[in-house]
């Protein structure tokens, strides 16, 4: 009996872990070709923050969650492109420009989100729903951990190995990493660095918008102010633990959400530690990798530095 | 009739700011020649060059390929040309593999995949076809300056090269890798492929080229049939007139051991042992040359001495007491001045003014500082003296010295540390990227504190430069000194293969 209620126990906080790492995984993966390009991008909070409320509007204009999504992938690849013109084409510092991104992303969400409903009364929207898939989902703890989930979480799972495809195994990822690695060499041999900067600076922003539409659809149906709250940090943090390998990254991933779902659970134990603490749970973890990864030189040798450099 | 040439540059202009770094340039390459470009740091030569491949635009001129006029946008029309270029800095991803360097930007025939197989197929083939052996699956980083540059040269003809134009190749290269490199150069003219030789050394254009171009000051000077060309016509086609070439400096003067390395070692965390054992005695009055491809431990032995990296084990002795633990400020109150490889990032503050940076050091001490405030006026009065004593040339005091041009810079930093150095002197690569002129009065500052007693360790990778003015050369090679050789030039021989690995006893 007491085995039992330990491994419900495990089954249902890995479920939530794997939840909650979709976001995470989501903004990652843009985070990491971004990254890869040589392009620094602090600003993946804001372009979250962004895909949030994209999502929100998406849905309540079309009435489909789909539509939310296509609403936050627009809103986040926005951002991205603006990100790309002013660290790109007009050079801005890439740290300072990301750290204003998430400040206007935030102001500016907050504010079309309150002109809009006065009363502060929000109005639900379609949301995604659980879809558990036919077979696996039937197999004893995988299929209730991973495959029991909504529709956005299986998209993540697709985009692990396409994303290490594209990166790692195609002409186009080459050109991308040699344009993170020594930018001139790769115009020498006729990449067009300006031009892969961009492109992937708007992807990047189009999968932390799908990051954000998880957030405002995916788990609660609306819109409100905080819903990121930092996942955009630990979506970076994640990336350097990952070693920029796509496979790894989500691992890291897990490890963020399932570290999360463990405070949400503690909290209800009534163990005797104040909740703020275990609040403050994933974000320390964040901080520790940070600490322990950030300075191991296997970095994109070019990143966060402006090209061409004179 | 000639036939005509398989390249014409016209009235090439090209101006950055008020600089004019091409004017009217006229060039022509024919096919199966290798054509130097010769010319002092500054003369327009890789100007030229990357207007050739569409690094930069022409502000006017036109350029004819194959007899037909062609506009170069970027380097992608260059490749479509047939045209390619191996960098000076050579343009290769250190954390790449051979392969993935070759394959970036290549089209593949099953896009999106990276032809793999095929390249790997072909690499063989190129291979042999050129004597270009090498293994594609090892990262760059882990192979030597002379291989890296064949991977270079295997890219540009992967892309299919008729014309390749080599900027300074021979810069990163032993004597020895040199000859090798000729070879190649030699093998590739044969396969049909034409080549622009660019470079500043005289003897080097002098045995590979077939005609010889010299640009001074952005404007070509003339062309010459190599086989009518010596090295004094060419030096005077350099500079504008005849100069002096090969003086040497009077050698001897050394008197009593001033520094002494016994069995000092630098042990880096993961890297291992980057200087092994190292024994030296620097004897006051002299200049000891530290010869060695870059790379071997010159500068990790330069940041020892002065007490920027502490050693893990050995002994350093100044006028035969131990120094245990040296520091920069111990050094410097021991006498000793440092010329760093690095002057823009290491020996000089680029935004600080020349006044400023020639007290770098001295800010501290008086007559600069008094009760923790700088005095501005003797700061000022001391950069008016070295301004005309090493004849700087600067718009003011106050100007930036990152405004300055490369050999000022360097004034500068001698200015400074000469003054420091009232016992013994580092100077790495102290000519490195200066022009004649700048270089020849360097030298001369350099014997000049020989002459006073002080002590020279003297590391750079100009063989030249280390024979005109040393007493004694030790080669340094992964961190070891293989040998000590007197500073003459029937050294050289034995100097070129200790900078290959092999050791004194070995050779003698």
């Amino acid at each position: 009996m007491e085995e039992f209620v330990w491994l419900t126990f495990l089954v249902s906080l890995l479920a939530a872990g794997v939840r909650l790492a979709t976001p995470l995984l989501f903004a990652a993966l843009g985070g990491i070709t971004n990254e890869l390009a040589g392009v620094l991008n602090i600003g993946l909070e804001g372009m979250m923050i962004g895909g949030t409320f994209g999502a929100y509007i998406g849905a309540l204009l079309s009435g489909s969650e789909w539509g939310g999504a296509l609403g936050g992938m627009l809103a986040g690849g926005l951002l991205g492109l603006l990100f790309a013109f002013l660290s790109i084409t007009w050079r801005g510092d890439q740290v300072v420009l990301g750290t204003g991104l998430n400040i206007f992303a935030l102001g500016l969400t907050s504010f079309l989100f309150r002109s809009m409903y006065k009363a502060g009364i929000t109005q639900f929207v379609p949301s995604f729903q659980v879809w558990n898939i036919p077979l696996l989902s039937d197999i004893p703890l995988i299929g209730q951990i991973f495959f029991r989930q909504v529709p956005l979480v299986y998209l993540a799972y697709l985009l692990i190995p396409i994303a290490t495809f594209l990166l790692y195994k195609t002409t186009w990822g080459l050109k991308l990493r040699c344009c993170g690695e020594h930018p001139r060499a790769a115009e020498t041999v006729g990449v067009n660095v300006i031009k892969t900067r961009y492109l992937a600076l708007c992807l990047s922003g189009m999968l932390a918008g799908l990051g954000g539409t998880f957030l405002s659809l995916g788990q609660i149906p609306a819109f409100t102010e905080g819903l990121v709250s930092g996942r955009g940090f630990i979506a970076l943090a994640a990336i350097i633990f990952g070693r920029w390998k796509p496979l790894n990254v989500a691992l890291a991933c897990l490890l963020f959400g399932v570290a999360d779902a463990l405070q949400l659970r503690l909290q209800g134990f009534g163990l005797p530690i104040r909740y703020e603490f275990l609040l403050m749970f994933p974000y320390l973890l964040t901080l520790i990798t940070f600490v322990i990864f950030v300075n191991r030189g296997d970095s994109p040798a070019a990143l966060g530095k402006p090209y061409p450099d004179q | 009739m000639m036939p005509a040439p398989l390249l014409e540059m016209r009235q090439i202009v090209k101006t950055f700011g008020s600089l004019r770094a091409n004017d009217r340039v006229d060039f022509e390459v024919r096919s199966g020649e290798i054509h130097a470009l010769l010319g002092e740091n500054g003369a327009g030569k890789t100007t030229l060059m990357n207007i050739l491949y569409g690094l930069y635009q022409p502000d006017s001129g036109e350029i004819f390929w194959k007899g037909e006029k062609i506009v170069l946008h970027s380097p992608r029309d260059a490749i479509r040309h047939r045209i390619g270029m191996i960098h000076q800095h050579l343009m290769l991803v250190p954390n790449f593999t051979v392969l993935e360097n070759i394959l970036v930007g290549l089209p593949s025939p099953q896009e999106p995949l990276l032809p793999i197989q095929e390249t790997l197929a072909r690499l063989k083939d190129f291979a042999a076809q050129y004597g270009l052996p090498i293994d594609p699956t090892l990262k760059v980083k882990q192979l030597p300056l002379g291989l890296q540059q064949r991977v270079e040269i295997l890219k540009a003809l992967f892309r299919g090269a008729d014309l390749l134009i080599l900027d300074e190749p021979t810069a990163v290269l032993s004597p020895l890798e040199v000859e090798d490199f000729f070879a190649v150069l030699r093998n590739l003219v044969d396969k049909g492929v034409s080549i622009i030789f660019i470079s500043h050394k005289l003897d080097e254009v002098l045995r590979i080229s077939d005609r010889i171009t010299v640009l001074r000051q952005g404007k070509r000077v003339g062309t010459i049939e190599t086989r009518q060309a010596t090295q004094p016509i060419l030096a005077e086609m350099m500079v504008g007139r005849a100069v002096a070439l090969d003086h040497g400096f009077p050698k001897g003067g050394a008197a009593q051991p001033l520094l002494e390395l016994k069995g000092v070692s630098l042990i880096r965390p993961k890297v291992g042992r980057v200087l092994k054992d190292i024994n030296l005695t620097l004897h006051s009055g002299e200049i000891l040359g530290i010869a060695g491809i870059d790379g071997n431990g010159q500068e990790e032995l330069a940041d020892v001495i002065c007490g920027l990296i502490p050693y893990s084990e050995g002994q350093m002795l100044l006028e035969g007491r131990p120094i245990p633990n040296p520091t920069p400020r111990k050094m410097k109150a021991a006498g000793l001045g440092y010329v760093p490889a690095d002057r823009q990032r290491v020996g000089l503050v680029k935004n600080f003014s020349i006044a400023h940076n020639l007290v770098l050091k001295s800010f501290d001490d008086p007559p600069f500082n008094r009760h923790g405030f700088l005095r501005e006026k003797v700061v000022h009065l001391n950069a008016q003296q070295v301004v005309e004593a090493f004849d700087i040339r600067a718009a003011a005091l106050s100007q930036p010295v990152g405004e300055l041009s490369g050999g000022n810079q360097q004034k500068v930093i001698l200015g400074r540390e000469l003054k420091l150095a009232t016992r013994l002197l580092v100077a790495v690569h102290p000519t490195r990227g200066l022009d004649v002129g700048a270089t020849e009065s360097v030298r001369q500052f350099l014997h000049a504190q020989k002459e006073k007693g002080i002590g020279i360790l003297l590391i750079s990778a100009d063989l030249d430069e280390l024979l005109a003015m040393s007493d004694r050369i030790a080669v340094l090679f992964r961190g070891e000194i293989l040998g000590i050789v007197p500073g003459e030039a029937a050294s050289l021989p034995a100097i070129s293969r200790m900078m290959l690995g092999e050791r004194l006893e070995a050779i003698a």
